[in-house]
């Protein structure tokens, strides 16, 4: 009875949630200032190569600003985005539940995954033709790329993940009488986020990849349409407005997923790096 | 009321019941017809030599572990898989990390309790001393306090048997004292049956109504030794002592000189 009397929460560890902490956010611009001072240096400085090959920073610029007041950008950028978003909701959703059901069960595993390991190394641009014939030149053959792309890292990551699923916790779920579903719902999401997670990011790249892809081959509009436009009109400066926003988008695209993360696996008790 | 369980006869009403249990794991025979009883509101602790099947036995109980000899009943039933009558409390609080303590506590209500259980869940924290917590994380909390969150999760589901493997053993000695008062009181409120396998004798020694000494691998028997004390008991009564002795030397019968070897099945 005496030693009953132990106070909680006086025992509580205080610790922050997990962050990302040490290194100052500040070493992450030095690269690319160096980059742009380069471009900056062998374009506006010292012109060692022709601005039909590689314009200046500014030109970029200004053209940038120009598609931007004329309303194409947005216009490409819109494109591009929903393209994206279609074909990576269908793709991830797709992934978790073929993940999901090839994590749970080895004989769905024997039935499907061989087939799906060998569909998964059939190079993206070979896609291209036959998707094209059996879904026409429209919105549906680009979107079924990009959802081809962004499934396998999501769905191998979330097998990976429900294949590490802590089978003591599933015990759990038994004691206290969970159906299949639940626990599932309850015990093996859960466990498996940090993997699917990490899938859906590297799914997310891939899908900007494809979008690229299908959009080079046939379309009239998006950010792969605008580097196509600068091959046939000899113009680097639409090219690089192109890849510039490109990158800025995938970056956007992981950054917030990278947020996600951070904020569903604050539980996690994990190594962070130092 | 609180000396049940001294017969080892049939008696139907039983809380535990195995009879001839065989089970056997890769060729390996763990228990051998084994037989046992636990009465009612009774609290039976399980100990033996390392290796000796008692966690074994009480898996299958608890009907983690399949596939076995003989018959087991629980809480009524023969035993064919985990049921929601059956409580279990393992070595380690085994909470689930993403979870805070109130979410980890209200994953044991049974179904229907589910929705509006914040109440049951705060008076569940409170009985084990653990109200200020709810919002923490499992990560956040010292051994002692998960097991005691495992403790009330466990009781969350309204058991009318409950399991434990174990469930003090990775705690520092007073936490364990602490903890078993705990578990203690709360069998005093609730008169769940309980039965125990624990290492440490003077666990057994403090908690039980019978002590079952199961003999070595494979296990054929459990000779279970009463302790016919009033309880809350003194840690220091001699009595506690001499049964101690008595313990020792059914344990040296069941041959823990011998199993030196490997880990606990």
């Amino acid at each position: 009875m005496v030693y009953a009397a132990i106070l909680p929460s006086s025992l509580l560890a205080t610790r922050a949630p997990a962050r990302p902490r040490g290194a100052s956010p500040w070493l992450a611009g030095i690269v690319p200032l160096a980059v742009v001072g380069a471009w900056l240096a062998t374009t506006s400085v010292a012109r060692v190569f022709p601005a039909h090959q590689l314009p200046s920073p500014w030109q970029v610029l200004a053209t940038a600003g120009e598609l931007a007041r004329g309303g194409e950008l947005w216009r490409h950028v819109a494109a591009s985005l929903s393209r994206i978003a279609a074909g990576f909701a269908v793709g991830a959703t797709a992934a978790v539940v073929a993940g999901t059901l090839v994590g749970l069960s080895r004989t769905v595993e024997t039935l499907i995954d061989p087939t799906l390991q060998v569909v998964r190394n059939v190079p993206s641009l070979a896609w291209v033709p036959f998707l094209l014939l059996w879904m026409g030149i429209d919105e549906a053959p680009k979107i079924a790329l990009i959802a081809i792309g962004g499934f396998f890292p999501v769905y191998l990551n979330l097998v990976t993940g429900i294949r590490n699923v802590d089978r003591k916790l599933l015990e759990v779920g038994a004691v206290f009488g969970l159906t299949p579903f639940e626990q599932v719902r309850r015990i093996v999401w859960p466990s498996a986020l940090p993997y699917l997670l990490a899938g859906l990011r590297i799914g997310i790249g891939q899908s900007w990849l494809f979008l690229v892809a299908a959009e080079l081959i046939a379309s009239t509009r998006g950010l792969g349409y605008l580097l196509i436009d600068g091959q046939a009109t000899a113009r680097p400066d639409l090219m690089l407005v192109g890849i510039l926003a490109l990158a800025g988008l995938g970056k956007l695209s992981d950054a917030g997923l990278r947020r996600i993360e951070r904020r569903v696996l604050g539980w996690s008790d994990a190594f962070e790096g130092r | 009321m609180t000396a049940p369980g001294r017969a080892l006869g049939g008696a139907p009403t039983a809380a535990i019941t195995a009879d001839r249990v065989v089970k056997v794991f890769r060729n390996q025979v763990v228990l051998q017809d084994l037989d046992l009883e636990v009465q009612p509101r009774e609290i039976a602790s399980l100990i033996g030599p390392s290796g000796c099947g008692k966690s074994t036995l009480l898996r299958l109980i608890s009907g983690l572990e399949r596939d076995y000899g003989g018959r087991l009943g629980v809480a009524g039933r023969d035993v064919t898989g985990p049921r929601r009558e059956v409580g279990f409390m393992f070595q380690e609080p085994r909470l689930l990390p993403w979870l805070n303590v109130r979410d980890n506590v209200a994953l044991g209500l049974p179904p229907a309790k589910r929705r509006n259980g914040g109440e049951l869940v705060h008076r569940l924290l409170a009985q084990v001393h653990l109200e200020g917590v709810g919002g923490s994380l499992p990560r956040q909390l010292s051994g002692g306090m998960a097991q005691r969150v495992a403790l009330a999760r466990a009781l969350a589901a309204e058991p009318e048997v409950l399991l434990l493997d174990e469930p003090f053993s990775a705690v520092d000695a007073l936490t364990r004292m602490s903890l078993q008062d705990l578990l203690l009181r709360i069998w005093q409120r609730t008169r769940i049956t309980m039965l125990l396998v624990t290492h440490d004798l003077d666990e057994a020694l403090y908690l039980s109504d019978r002590v079952m000494v199961m003999s070595g691998r494979p296990a054929t028997r459990a000779d279970a030794i009463a302790i016919d004390l009033p309880r809350p008991r003194d840690r220091r009564d001699p009595e506690l002592a001499r049964l101690r002795v008595e313990l020792m030397d059914a344990l040296h019968i069941a041959g823990v000189d011998r199993a030196t070897q490997g880990g606990d099945a």
